[in-house]
Parts: structure tokens; sequence; C-alpha cells
């Protein structure tokens, strides 16, 4: 049957069984070539559900070391793992979860320097970053490369989604938020902790939008911004087009080529990879 | 009376609370009216020249004011006007 192995056969049935995926769907997972930017707590869910689903190719971009911290939300990670690198850890859960899955590790700090030529052999990116440098690095370069961006945020008990695609008449990350907010204006999940389910209920939004882009099936969360309150247990969903002025997708676009976002930010590049998160805005 | 969505990034100045009730006639009122009550309120989202700020989307019943008549968007009875921030956390 279109040459899966029998253990194939079994382990992806309720997936061939659905009329959406089917045998054929099953197949454009398994030839699916995926972007993970982060290991952590958006990462490890989608990463987690993206690899059971089969999807063939999983990369990950990540250069942090496992923290006693990370466990209470990063599922990716155990016990056992502390001081590893993420990735390392990263790929043994994978690994472990399903077989067939290819992971592609890239132990880096993404930057202007190499963040084209990482994306380039990906179907799709998948945002799991924890900071503003990086979120407009990765939009910009997304919009330059033509790829949708799996969209997802997190702060508190509050989490947002979207999909970004400028290539496909949706709007960028540009087109809502044009430029990052002066630092102390929008504080960050590492000065006022996080809820450690609420990466597992965004985060598994991002892979089921990642699903069915490469299915070709339902309606994507492109054009618009999910919202969720966990506190409030709410769902809210605003409408987000494409903005024709906006600087890197829009007719007249005056961002052409990726900036050097921790200056761009005044933000301090951070001296060693693994206090990067103390590059983070700090609170007013 | 409509009410205010405020995200937990912008709770800071609103003591925590989420939902604000407010009467107003346009989006411009129910931030004012907002200020009334928590002092701060429009610094967060206005910027000094009155313009909402580039990296806030106010939205009434999730339509972006932008793509309406701006602050002048008019705001009527059980409507909600959400201020929507770019959140930047993921791990
Ligand atoms: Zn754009």
């Amino acid at each position: 049957m279109l040459g899966f192995t029998n253990d194939q056969i079994y382990r992806y049935s309720r997936h061939i069984i659905l009329p959406d995926v089917g045998g054929a769907g099953q197949k454009k997972l398994l030839r699916a070539k995926v972007l993970l930017v982060g290991a952590g707590g958006l990462g490890s869910p989608s990463a987690m559900y993206l690899a059971a689903a089969g999807v063939g190719t999983l990369g990950i971009v990540e250069f942090d070391r496992v923290d006693l911290s990370n466990l209470q939300r990063q599922l990716l990670h155990r016990t056992q793992d502390v001081g590893r690198l993420k990735i390392d850890s990263a790929q043994d859960t994978l690994n472990a979860l399903n077989p067939d899955v290819k992971v592609v590790k890239h132990q880096v700090v993404l930057d202007s320097t190499n963040i084209m030529e990482i994306i380039k052999d990906y179907d799709i990116v998948v945002n799991g970053t924890d900071n503003f440098p990086t979120r407009y690095l990765v939009n910009d370069a997304c919009v330059f490369a033509g790829k949708p961006l799996v969209d997802g945020s997190i702060f508190m008990f509050e989490g947002q989604a979207t999909v970004y695609d400028a290539a496909h008449g949706g709007p960028c990350y540009r087109c809502l938020f044009p430029t990052p907010p002066p630092p102390g204006e929008v504080p960050s999940c590492q000065e006022a902790g996080v809820l450690g389910v609420l990466p597992g209920i965004i985060g598994s939004i991002q892979a089921i939008e990642t699903i069915k882009l490469i299915l070709g099936k339902g309606d994507s969360l492109k054009g618009r911004l999910l919202l969720f309150d966990a506190l409030a247990m709410e769902f809210r969903e605003m409408r987000v087009e494409k903005d024709p002025h906006c600087p890197v997708c829009g007719e007249d676009p005056t961002i052409t080529e990726l900036i050097d976002y921790e200056q761009f930010c005044g933000v301090a590049f951070p001296e060693k990879p693994a206090t990067a998160q103390d590059a983070e805005m700090v609170p007013a | 009376m409509a009410t205010i969505f405020v995200p937990t990034p912008l709770r800071k100045v609103t003591g925590g609370e989420g939902k604000i009730r407010i009467r107003a006639a346009t989006v411009q009122q129910a931030i004012d009216s907002a200020n009334a009550v928590y002092p701060g309120f429009r610094e967060r989202v206005l910027d000094g020249d009155g313009e909402i700020k580039r990296f806030i989307n106010v939205f009434v019943n999730g339509v972006d004011v932008r793509k309406l008549q701006g602050r002048a968007t008019p705001v009527r009875e059980n409507d909600e006007v959400a201020v929507i921030p770019a959140m930047a956390g993921g791990n």
C-alpha cells in the first residue's frame, strides 16, 4: 500500500482511516520537512506531535542546554537530561517516539548570516522562539524565502497563534507589528513566569496547523490571530490582513535584507549562548 | 456598556483586570474611559501624538480599527474592544 511497511500501516492506521488524511496524506507527512525554531515550551509539544504524526524530517534550531527549571513545561526533556544539549535530548525523545523521523540538529544561535541557509531546505517553519529579535529575524527570513511560518507565543496564562504566509496572500508578523516594542513596553516570560500547560495548548495548535498545511486540508489560521486566555478559559479570534504598506512584504518594502535585530532592538547580544535568555527585554 | 479586553502583558496597569466595562461611543472614548479608572492605560496604548502604538493592534469585535475608522471607530452596546500587543514568549 503506497510503499508503507506493515509497521507503518499499523502505526499510522488512525490517520490512514481518516478521510482527509488517508494513505496519500500520510505519505505527504512522511515526505514533509518542518523546521522548529526552539526546542523549549512551544517546540516540545509541536515536535512531539509532529514526530508522532510521522512528519519525516524535523529540523530543530536550539543552542541551549536543559535546565531543571525547564522541566515544568518542556516535555521533550527529562530529569536525566539536565545539563545536556536540548537538541540531543530532543533527538532522543523524538526518535524513541518514532524512528521514522529524521531529526536534523542545528545547534546555532540564529542570525542574519545563517538563517537563510538553514531554512532553505524546509517546507514550513514553526516558531517557538522566546524573544522579539529572533521573531523579527525568522519572520523576515520566511518572507524572503517564501516559507509559511506557523507562529505561536505565550505569556503567563495567555497565548497567541497564527499562520503567516506572505507568499500566498497572507499577512506577515510585520503586517501586524511593523516594529518591535521598545524595551520595557511588553514584558517577557522569564520575568513573569508561565503556566506549564499553556505551551502544551499553543504548541499543539501549531502542530495541527502545520499538519493541515502539509495535507492542504481545512482552513488554516492564515489571516486570523487566535488568542487563548487560560485563566478565563476563553478563545478569541482577531481578523488580520496583509498590509500593503508592510515594511517587508508590502508593495514598496523598505526592508529588503535581514537586519541585525539585536542592535535594532537596543538589546545586548548574549555573551554566550547559555545566557541568551538574559537578552530579553527588561520590564519598565 | 462595552468591554475592553486587556491581554496579560498590559494588565500591570489595570491591577490584573482582563476585562474592563466602559461606556463609550468610540474607540478613543473607550481608551479614555479605561484611563479614568486605570491612570496610565492611555500611555500604554497611544503614543505621544495620540496615535495607537505601532506594536499594538486595537480590534473592535475582532476587526482591526486601522481597517475601520481608527480611534473614531464606533463602539456599540456589548461590543468588545481588544487591545493586542505582540507577545514574544515561547520558552
Ligand atoms: Zn507583512
